[in-house]
């Protein structure tokens, strides 16, 4: 393979959005975070926006896709990409779709304060939160999302409610506060959830679009790598474990506040 | 002449920033820079700006980074709590480069300290305050109308440099009336946003896509090799500190003392050189405008002429390492303090009044126990 052909990334089969970065995907064999970076290219494109989307991304492993990425974007601190990504809107009066990419302890770890007060200000922007009950870019300790008895490298005895709590169900909070239009948990783990996800997003975006309010998306995410298992494994303790405490589907879907 | 209006420090922040053409305003209250993010919410609208009150300090700064990475003209304040918490933010727009002002209220410190008037904040501004290796120009007005102008400046410089400006305020010039002339300030041309600012691709002339980010060092960054990046924020630094000191002098040519203070201290101390050269002191006065880039040069002048030094700050001792640093290896001046503990009051209402100042200054010069 030529050094060009390696540098190929596949992030997006959507021909207008074939990149070549000197990076190239980063994440590990059975990572779902390429197949969502896939889908938003993917879905960007179908709406043709690229000359009009600008990503937020934070810190973890869901976030290395600036590089990938055809279009705008900005990387910013932990936590921080929904402030960032209000400031990006607002200055821009409201003109560009902003999304933020960001791994579940980025969104509701260190940036649940963030999160809420977006969402109850109705920010017209979308929040894509990768869930793998893990934190992936640090390299596996116990995070917000985290199931009870799973073993963590800062879990090491599993997670006991006693003394670390329970995992928090994002998608579910964002859909109880008042300014979010949009609400929903997507998994990536099969052609028909694939199909189910990439629908959601383009909801997501669309309801941005229309200036309805603040839309939020969390996907369940394979990690092979820090879950100890294999990619095939690990999407079955996905399917088994990880959807029994966190149950798919649409929490909110409305048009008017 | 401009427009003639009877305003507080906080407003005049509002007033400048309005006159530089600020977009957006980022803010979360807290004493005593109330009446500045009141301001904002009062006026910006109504020109077409962007205000907007946030959940803390921590998001106003990443709302500012973003609104900045934009291209838009954009300001915050603050005052010592939430400073601390902005520099998080503040280390992430140095290595963003994206370029902003925040309006620093001092107040009373360390933790909620007290509300009325200090110089405490001086190190976190003019030494970066957050993590990494990186600096912020600060600006520090004495007067209702030099805040006014300063912050006209400050946009002006965070634009030329591609960095944060910080204008020192405090409770004392924030909160004080004194009248203000509008006039807009013109400071000569700046380089053009397009070729950096995050816009939506398709609103760019060079038809590529743009990132801001706050890692540097990996390629496809700005400065994609490791040391790079620190090597262009040496160079920018050291143009800065070339080109941009700003200072007011009086009655120097003969001084056998300088004060040097900064703020309303400098204010204060202004008062004392008039009081101390009627009694015959040979007694002038240095106050730095930009704290950092710091006057090094003149200072280290005056030293080789001979003068000895007397710093004058309302902290117990802060900008006094500065002017030891830019000292070492110059002359043979002395350096003394006039600190906070030399307030005529011990309530936090307090100042170093100008009898004090004048005192130390004839103890200095004629000999004498402190």
């Amino acid at each position: 393979m030529s050094q060009i052909e390696k540098k190929r990334v596949w992030v997006s089969g959507t021909p207008r959005l074939w990149h070549y970065s000197p990076i190239g995907a980063r994440q590990c064999s059975g990572c779902h975070s390429p197949i969502v970076e896939r889908i938003i290219c993917e879905v960007i494109s179908e709406m043709g926006i690229e000359g009009n989307v600008i990503a937020v991304t934070g810190i973890g492993c869901s976030c290395l896709a600036n590089f990938l990425f055809d279009f705008d974007s900005l990387k910013v601190a932990h936590g921080r990409p929904v402030d960032v990504a209000t400031g990006v809107k607002r200055a821009l009066h409201g003109r560009p779709i902003v999304f933020t990419l960001q791994g579940d302890g980025d969104c509701v770890g260190i940036g649940g304060g963030a999160l809420i007060a977006a969402a109850s200000r109705a920010e017209k922007i979308t929040v894509i939160m990768a869930n793998n009950a893990v934190y992936g870019q640090t390299r596996g300790q116990m995070a917000p999302t985290t199931l009870l008895s799973q073993v963590t490298t800062t879990s090491p005895l599993g997670r006991d409610p006693e003394i670390q709590g329970y995992p928090i169900h994002a998608a579910e909070l964002v859909a109880s506060i008042k300014g979010t239009v949009y609400s929903a948990r997507m998994a990536v783990d099969n052609p028909a959830n694939y199909q189910r996800t990439k629908k959601g997003l383009k909801i997501a975006f669309q309801k941005q679009r229309d200036n309805l309010g603040f839309t939020f998306l969390e996907i369940l995410e394979a990690c092979p790598t820090l879950w100890r298992m294999s990619p095939i494994e690990s999407v079955r303790w996905l399917e088994n474990e990880l959807m029994a405490e966190f149950p798919l589907g649409e929490f909110k879907n409305v048009d008017e506040i | 002449m401009g427009e003639r209006l009877l305003v507080e420090g906080n407003e005049a922040v509002g007033y400048g920033a309005v006159d530089a053409g600020c977009d957006c305003y980022f803010g979360y209250p807290i004493t005593p820079q109330n009446e500045t993010i009141e301001w904002f919410s009062r006026e910006l609208p109504k020109r077409g700006g962007v205000f907007l009150q946030a959940q803390c300090e921590t998001s106003t700064i990443n709302m500012v980074q973003g609104a900045a990475a934009t291209g838009a003209r954009v300001i915050t304040s603050t005052s010592g709590p939430g400073w601390s918490l902005m520099q998080e933010g503040m280390s992430n727009i140095a290595t963003a480069e994206v370029p902003c002002v925040v309006a620093l209220i001092q107040r009373g410190g360390p933790g909620t300290g007290g509300l009325r008037q200090v110089q405490m904040d001086y190190n976190t501004v003019v030494k970066g305050g957050g993590h990494g290796d990186y600096k912020n120009i600060v600006l520090a007005p004495a007067s209702v109308q030099e805040i006014y102008e300063l912050v006209q400046l400050a946009f002006h410089l965070a634009d030329k440099y591609r960095i944060a400006v910080v204008v020192l305020s405090d409770a004392l010039i924030g909160q004080m009336m004194e009248s203000l002339e509008l006039k807009k300030l013109s400071f000569g041309p700046l380089p053009p946003k397009d070729d950096w600012a995050v816009t939506g691709k398709a609103y760019h002339n060079d038809g590529v896509k743009h990132m801001s980010l706050i890692v540097q060092g990996v390629p496809d960054s700005p400065y994609s090799t490791w040391l790079s990046f620190p090597k262009h924020l040496h160079d920018k630094f050291e143009e800065i500190e070339k080109n941009e000191v700003r200072y007011e002098t009086i009655d120097l040519e003969d001084a056998a003392l300088v004060i040097i203070a900064f703020g309303y201290m400098g204010r204060i101390s202004k008062g004392a050189v008039k009081i101390a050269r009627a009694q015959g002191l040979k007694v002038g006065l240095i106050r730095p405008i930009t704290l950092w880039p710091f006057p090094k040069e003149l200072i280290n002048r005056l030293a080789e002429q001979g003068a000895n030094f007397l710093v004058v700050e309302d902290n117990i001792g802060q900008m006094i390492e500065d002017v030891r640093a830019t000292l070492c290896g110059h002359g043979q001046g002395q350096i003394h303090l006039l600190s906070i503990l030399d307030r005529s009051s011990t309530a936090d209402g307090g100042l170093i009044l100008p009898r004090r100042i004048v005192e130390e200054c004839r103890r200095i010069l004629e000999g004498g126990e402190k």
